[in-house]
């Protein structure tokens, strides 16, 4: 078994899915599969939506991105972000990562390999400098897990 | 078979007015046949959720860049493109896009190199195109293959290389990106991460003009009379001057480009497309950092 495969199988169902979706994909097709995640970020909680001061802006995105992470009494995560619409790349990102961690543990989410962004096959087709936003958001994903779980 | 120009007062104070068309003007001749209108963003999926009805997509990163080799596709692929675009050479192509038709003008500037001769810019690009509320369409359209000729790619009238570079001091050039960039604070425009050059800085002498500083809030140019106060009031340019514009992979430079040859006239200009990304990485050649232009390095 090679390290890659290791990586893999490590991967949580949700996130693994996801990756396999998009590399079973053409790399034009991966585009509109991403823009498929664009449409569907999901939208703020009630108990989130007047709470701008909550959220955090992903400094690695040129476009205004904010994310916020909430990790419940079961120790489940949740992630919000917010991405406008003219956007559609950033969000989708946005998108692909609140629902592919939602409901993991923070074991789960902080175990998820950083360059995780690098493994949808993405890079051909919206380049590198974009892929390093959703690394950026994924980094500071993890960091707001820790900070939720040593408070 | 050239599509009539625009001829609105707006535009007829610049040098080349016939390179710039309005959104009046857009929806009074989209069904000209012999007229393709292309849309190129910086955002690659801006297009599929809304674009001006009947255009089509040229996407700067998978469609106009060589995949393996750091420069643009070659004639062949170049034609192989156009083609499938349904356009054909005598076609005219109206380009628009997102950030102030940031993208748009660097497509338009490859285009140049392969000396199509008639593209043009909608003034304010898809911004405006939005904020005017014109219409949009998620459609698709399906276009007829033309038949693209395989032409030779300019490599020294619009474009020019490290080594042309070398050989340019004691005239002009410009530095089309932010004042962090410019002054070796950054080597990213303010707000994009960080990528690309070992070195911060600026070429000797280069005059600081940031790319926006063509254009209005609302995306469309600036008069003529502002862009002469930015340009030659301002960096000093005037009339025969052989100028060198460049930003960071010769993007936001394709912007100034459009500005300096097709607004102000000028006719020896060159976008040198290696921009920081290669000068900032090299070996040896000369630098300078903060706020001044800096000497001519005497090589």
């Amino acid at each position: 078994m090679t390290g890659a495969d290791t990586q893999q199988s490590d991967l949580p169902a949700g996130l693994a899915e996801i990756r396999e979706d998009f590399q079973a994909l053409e790399v034009r097709q991966r585009l509109l599969l991403l823009l498929d995640f664009s449409n569907e970020l999901p939208e703020l909680p009630e108990r989130y939506r007047d709470h701008p001061d909550l959220f955090e802006r992903v400094e690695e995105c040129q476009s205004p991105i904010y994310i916020f992470v909430e990790v419940d009494r079961a120790r489940l995560t949740h992630v919000f972000a917010t991405a406008p619409a003219e956007a559609p790349t950033t969000r989708g990102f946005a998108s692909i990562l609140a629902q592919g961690l939602e409901g993991l543990t923070a074991e789960q989410v902080l175990a998820v390999p950083d360059d995780f962004p690098g493994m949808l096959g993405l890079t051909e087709a919206v380049s590198l400098l974009r892929i390093r936003g959703m690394t950026g958001m994924l980094a500071r994903i993890k960091r707001q897990v820790r900070e939720r779980v040593a408070a | 078979m050239s599509v009539e120009t625009d001829t609105s007062e707006t535009f007829a104070a610049f040098a080349h007015p016939e390179r710039l068309v309005s959104a009046d003007w857009l929806l009074a001749h989209s069904q000209t046949p012999g007229l393709v209108i292309v849309e190129s963003d910086e955002d690659v999926l801006l297009y599929e959720i809304g674009h001006i009805p009947g255009a089509v997509k040229i996407d700067w990163h998978t469609d106009l860049n060589d995949p393996v080799t750091r420069d643009f596709i070659d004639s062949e692929a170049f034609a192989r493109l156009m083609s499938a675009k349904g356009i054909s050479r005598d076609s005219t192509i109206v380009l628009y896009g997102d950030k102030s038709n940031w993208w748009a003008a660097y497509a338009l500037w490859i285009f140049s190199l392969f000396g199509h001769e008639d593209v043009r810019l909608l003034d304010g690009g898809r911004d405006k195109w939005i904020a005017d509320s014109r219409p949009l369409s998620t459609e698709q359209p399906v276009v007829p293959t033309a038949d693209y000729p395989v032409v030779p790619r300019d490599e020294k009238v619009l474009r020019a290389f490290r080594d042309d570079v070398l050989a340019h001091f004691g005239n002009p050039l410009i530095d089309v990106r932010s004042p962090e960039e410019y002054s070796g604070e950054r080597t990213t425009m303010p707000a994009y991460p960080e990528e690309g050059a070992l070195r911060g800085g600026h070429i000797p002498t280069a005059a600081n003009v940031p790319w926006a500083k063509a254009a209005a809030s609302d995306g469309t140019f600036r008069s003529r009379a502002e862009l002469d106060a930015i340009y030659r009031d301002g960096a000093g340019l005037t009339d025969g001057d052989d100028v060198i514009a460049y930003c960071r992979i010769g993007e936001r430079s394709s912007h100034t480009w459009f500005v300096l040859t097709h607004l102000l006239g000028f006719t020896k200009v060159r976008n040198y497309d290696g921009s920081w990304t290669e000068w900032g990485s090299l070996v040896r050649v000369p630098i300078a950092r903060g706020t001044q232009p800096g000497e001519a390095p005497a090589l």
